[in-house]
């Protein structure tokens, strides 16, 4: 870089000290994804017709109903980290780039939240 | 301050530099079906969930949605997003300790990891549609 005094240059450019943590987290929740949507695959071809009855009482029982909840905090939290290095890429100007990330963390607990409750709610015996 | 000093300094290369390779479209491939992914899967994941947990009626319109022409369109895609993406994932997963980045062997799994994407889509829909 060459300008600057060398503490001025560490401030403003040095590492942000959190880049490995978010790229581990990517590839755990990578995993835990990959294992989920197997899962979803498999049950999916498995369940004997599509049907609300049906459905319902597959999702309803423990482990179903646990590995739903795990899927959806695990892309909910996968799609998060993505899409934050989308906007960090192509979104360059501050305020803009603020918004978009206030935006993408609202629906990305908002989405995993819901979805955590519907699961509950169904397993819990709603209907 | 980033700018004192870095007047004339050379650009990185951008896409239009180099010559187009596999490596290239499956990189990019990797981010749009990711975001895909992530706007319509999950957007479709919710509305499932809140159906079931809403009772019949709300998921008999999801059921209705989802079997009109342009659901089974949005079903299509959504499944073949999230699988392409689990296949350049997984490609991304054997980079990441360092192994597959000889010439050939890269190129061979860029061309692989699309084609594997749309090869288990179709073994998926034809598992569900013919048991």
């Amino acid at each position: 870089m060459g300008n600057g005094t060398s503490i001025g240059r560490v401030r403003g450019l040095g590492s942000a000290k959190s880049g490995s943590h978010h790229w581990l987290v990517q590839r755990f929740t990578a995993i835990g994804n990959l294992f989920l949507l197997l899962w979803l695959a498999v049950s999916l071809v498995l369940l004997q017709d599509y049907s609300y009855a049906s459905v319902a009482e597959w999702l309803s029982k423990p482990v179903p109903a646990v590995a739903m909840i795990l899927l959806a905090v695990s892309t909910f939290w996968h799609a998060r980290l993505g899409m934050q290095v989308v906007v960090e890429d192509y979104v360059h100007e501050d305020g803009s780039k603020f918004a978009c990330l206030v935006a993408l963390n609202f629906a990305a607990f908002a989405g995993a939240a819901f979805g955590v409750f519907c699961v509950v709610r169904l397993a819990l015996g709603a209907h | 301050m980033a700018n004192a000093g870095t007047r004339n300094r050379p650009l990185s290369p951008h896409l239009q530099i180099w010559r187009w390779g596999p490596h290239m479209f499956v990189s990019i491939m990797h981010r749009v079906t990711g975001n895909g992914a992530a706007v319509a899967g999950l957007g479709m994941l919710l509305w499932f969930l809140g159906a079931l947990a809403s009772g019949p009626k709300a998921y008999e319109t999801f059921s209705w949605a989802m079997t009109t022409p342009i659901g089974y369109i949005v079903m299509v895609g959504v499944s073949w997003s999230v699988i392409t993406h689990m296949m350049s994932g997984i490609r991304h997963f054997f980079l990441d300790v360092g192994a597959g980045f000889e010439l050939k062997t890269n190129r061979t799994w860029s061309i692989l990891s699309p084609v594997l994407g749309v090869v288990f889509t179709a073994a998926f829909w034809a598992l569900l549609l013919l048991r």
